[in-house]
């Protein structure tokens, strides 16, 4: 055992644990108390706890990281998920790869979020980040305590067992590294965004200016929510080897519910910043959002579902979680209800105009969250009240949320075309006419190539056109390319906020995507097939023809290689070995496909069974395109990013509210 | 009022969640697959498609949310097998679809069936789309004119001074 365990490190974590918990009862309450009071060294107390907080729970959480890198399985949770034979990477991976921990993550993201605000938010009116402070720390509080109550990850064995009982061989993966980190700071960072709803309802005054200091957040939980869930999709896709890329999940369905109304909101609180008007719609999606992403916390963590990621068995956590999810839920609807009347609606607009554009989008989104939120919760209280059990599976989303998707996918294209206030549809038409001469002939080229055997395909090839060419579009027409001298439309074109790239780079990702999704389900191939050494088959214009398989020996797994060599036309292109893995602790096997990417098109390989004869079962699937699905997300992501760079909108320096600060501090 | 009913109405559907709770988590989380096997499948490769579209549509009843066309599970394979042998035998797929469901419950099926049981599940993208849709004619229909002739009497007629002087 190295150093750090004679220290009882662990202890030490459990102790800061208990400490961060102490000061977010102090961030929960004496910020309050002072904005009410009017006093700023109250007020400055939230700001001081709330960091003092996160530096104990960043304590605690690389006490945990600590155990998990020395083995030292001592410690319950270490035993139970890791293994000394392990890769380093895959033991501080391993930290999040359970219940424990991964509510550890939890709780350090809410409290990084939290500093954040309280570090940066050096332009807000004092009275609003005391009260955006003291919500967090409820918020803060309630995790804590489920933390210490119910899922203690630094309970201590003894005797300590010598050897750790290993990480579920599927999660050790560079997935596990990335995805859960990603995806919590998307939804988590919600939180924030839930923080300055509360707290605006708390204060009774919603402005445009909250919209601004707002958005920053918003985007950027948004942001890292995207990516979180086309990293999970990815991840699903190469490591559960039949090459699906989603599945409709509950826990999937979890992360996507907040992702679709935070879409939602990301796009409300535009209206709400430049015209003053959908001021309590964006409160109220403010708190569907996290209330969204709690639910989601809500049911993979409590072992509700038994599904791929369900990590719990204890009812008293789920029981516990469930209560917060009603306090949270239940109070910040209560507090809506009782204080939104008071809000002042302002920004009067025509039905067909930019407000209304984003309206259509908002009405669609939240139609798409209540399909997932019925498809994800309705077997549960059916069979709760009822014992019916029945399933929702893909097959349901496929002709609810799909049929959803199509009028909104439509539209956004005319969205950045129509004027604020009232908008001109036939002209935004008649602008748009490029994109949909495009849209039109990648139809018809489709058609042409494919054939009618999919006629929905085509239409849905056409649609992903028009949103990219829609985007574009917008760019062209409003920088004058084409129709003014090069000079004066560069100049344009330089002069354009970021934000109108943001818009154009996040609608066309959405356009990468669909036409990903359609090129891969309609036109993939796939080839199942038992072959022999020196036997070959053919997938997508591919022939692959096995060779041998050889045994090779990790530290903590052993595995065949099956090794192919995959030609074309003739000429060989490449080798590829897709393997089988055992894992001696676990006792668990798992395939690992080989996958092959010719520009955006994959080749997917993965073994079945080796039987008696020598034979091999081999699932050989070409996909065409099928990494338009993650590059579009990624795209959707830059655009936040860009979006977020927008110097208008950076955190620190709107200068409005620097005024009104001051005005706030000579009353 | 009416809002805070709204809340407590919001609040009381997430409770019956509670009561599935006991039926508690299983541990083995992530399963992979290979499903449907070469020997498994049918000559006629018009037949062999539907089984592999019906397999699509049916749940391996032991896994969590796969379909038998996913599942390695041995489970799936025997309804892989079974759902061959009905197609086989010349039931068209409702055929299929309600011998098992009669065998294994509508657990089976991953698109429920649409009846008054489920009717809350089908209709919640409508109900959501109606209400929007009526919330947002309503607010529409009261500002239709916009902000044209919204000026009152005293109001137009200090306009109109005011556009008297240039």
């Amino acid at each position: 055992m190295s150093w750090m365990s004679g220290f009882s490190i662990a202890e030490l974590g459990h102790y800061a644990l208990v400490l961060a918990l102490a000061l977010s009862l102090i961030q929960s309450t004496v910020p309050l108390w002072g904005a009410s009071a009017r006093d700023n060294r109250l007020m400055r107390v939230g700001t001081v706890s709330t960091l003092i907080g996160f530096l104990y729970v960043t304590f605690a959480f690389g006490a945990l990281t600590v155990a998990y890198i020395n083995s030292d399985f001592s410690v319950a949770n270490v035993w139970e998920n890791s293994h000394s034979a392990k890769p380093l990477l895959f033991k501080i991976s391993g930290v999040w790869g359970n219940h424990e921990g991964s509510m550890m993550l939890w709780v350090l993201i809410l409290s990084l979020f939290g500093a954040l605000v309280a570090a940066f938010g050096g332009n807000l009116p004092v009275t609003l980040k005391a009260r955006v402070l003291a919500v967090q720390g409820w918020v803060a509080t309630a995790f804590l305590l489920f933390i210490l109550t119910t899922s203690n990850p630094f309970l201590r064995l003894t005797p300590a067992p010598g050897e750790g009982r290993d990480l579920n061989p599927i999660l050790q993966d560079v997935g596990l590294a990335i995805h859960p980190p990603l995806l919590y700071l998307g939804y988590v960072g919600f939180s924030i965004v839930f923080s300055f709803a509360a707290a605006a309802l708390i204060e009774g005054r919603v402005d445009a200016a909250w919209a601004r200091w707002v958005r920053p957040w918003t985007l950027m939980a948004w942001i890292f929510l995207t990516l979180g869930i086309a990293m999970g999709s990815y991840w699903a896709y190469y490591e559960l080897g039949w090459g699906g890329w989603w599945f409709w999940d509950p826990v999937e369905n979890a992360s996507f519910m907040p992702w679709l109304a935070g879409t939602a909101l990301l796009h409300s609180a535009i209206v709400m910043e430049k015209r003053g008007a959908l001021k309590i719609w964006t409160i109220l999606l403010a708190i569907l959002t996290f209330s969204l992403s709690l639910l989601g916390t809500f049911l993979v963590r409590s072992g509700v579902l038994t599904s791929v990621h369900a990590f719990a068995t204890d009812p008293t956590r789920g029981v516990f979680i469930l209560a917060i999810l009603v306090l949270f839920i239940g109070g910040s609807l209560a507090l809506f209800a009782w204080r939104a009347p008071e809000l002042k609606q302002g920004g009067l607009f025509a039905p067909i105009s930019r407000e209304g554009a984003l309206l259509y989008n908002n009405l669609f989104l939240v139609a798409a969250t209540a399909t997932v939120f019925a498809g994800t919760l309705y077997p549960l209280v059916l069979e709760a009240l009822t014992k019916d059990k029945i399933s929702v599976g893909a097959p349901f989303y496929n002709i609810t949320f799909a049929p959803l998707m199509v009028p909104l996918l439509l539209a956004v294209p005319f969205g950045p075309m129509l004027a604020w206030k009232r908008g001109d549809l036939a002209a935004a038409a008649q602008r748009l006419l490029f994109a949909m001469v495009l849209a039109v002939v990648a139809l018809v080229a489709t058609l042409i190539i494919e054939g009618v055997q999919h006629p929905l395909a085509p239409l849905g090839i056409g649609l992903g056109i028009w949103l990219i060419a829609g985007a574009a579009n917008e760019i062209i027409d409003r920088s004058g390319i084409g129709r003014m001298p090069l000079k004066t439309s560069w100049a344009r074109f330089t002069g354009m906020p970021r934000t109108a790239f943001a818009t154009a780079l996040a609608h066309a990702g959405l356009g990468v995507t669909v036409i990903g999704i359609v090129a891969t389900t309609t036109y993939q191939t796939e080839t199942i097939v038992s072959v022999k050494p020196g036997e070959s088959l053919e997938t997508g214009g591919y022939t692959l023809t096995y060779q041998d398989s050889v045994p090779h020996t990790e530290n903590n797994y052993r595995e065949e290689l099956y090794r192919f060599v995959v030609s074309r036309d003739g000429e060989a292109l490449l080798a590829i070995a897709p393997a089988k893995r055992f894992y001696s602790t676990r006792q668990m096997s798992t395939t690992e496909a080989a996958i092959k990417t010719f520009w955006f098109s994959q080749l997917y390989v993965s073994i079945g069974d080796q039987h008696d004869d020598g034979s091999l079962t081999v699932r050989a699937y070409y996909k065409p395109l099928v990494t338009f699905i993650w590059l579009g997300a990624v795209l959707m992501a830059i655009g936040g990013t860009v979006s977020l760079s927008d110097r208008r909108f950076r955190i620190g320096v709107a200068k409005p509210a620097r005024a009104k600060r001051l005005q706030e501090a000579k009353a | 009022m009416k809002r805070f009913l709204i809340a407590l109405a919001l609040t009381a559907l997430l409770l019956p969640a509670g009561g599935a709770l006991q039926s508690g988590g299983s541990f083995d989380f992530v399963s992979q697959a290979w499903a449907v096997d070469p020997d498994e499948m049918l000559k006629d490769p018009k037949l062999e498609a539907r089984a592999r579209d019906l397999s699509e549509h049916l749940r391996c009843l032991v896994c969590q949310n796969e379909s038998i066309d996913d599942s390695n599970a041995d489970l799936a394979k025997d309804l892989r097998v079974l759902v061959r042998e009905r197609i086989k035998a010349g039931d068209t797929d409702e055929q299929v679809k309600k011998f098992l469901v009669d065998r294994y419950g509508e657990f089976v099926l991953l698109r429920p069936v649409f009846d008054w049981k489920n009717l809350l599940l089908w209709a919640a993208p409508v109900i959501v789309l109606l209400i929007g849709g009526i919330a947002l004619f309503m607010r529409f229909r009261g500002t239709g004119a916009l902000s044209e002739s919204k000026l009152s009497a005293s109001e137009e007629r200090a306009l109109a001074d005011i556009l008297k002087k240039y």
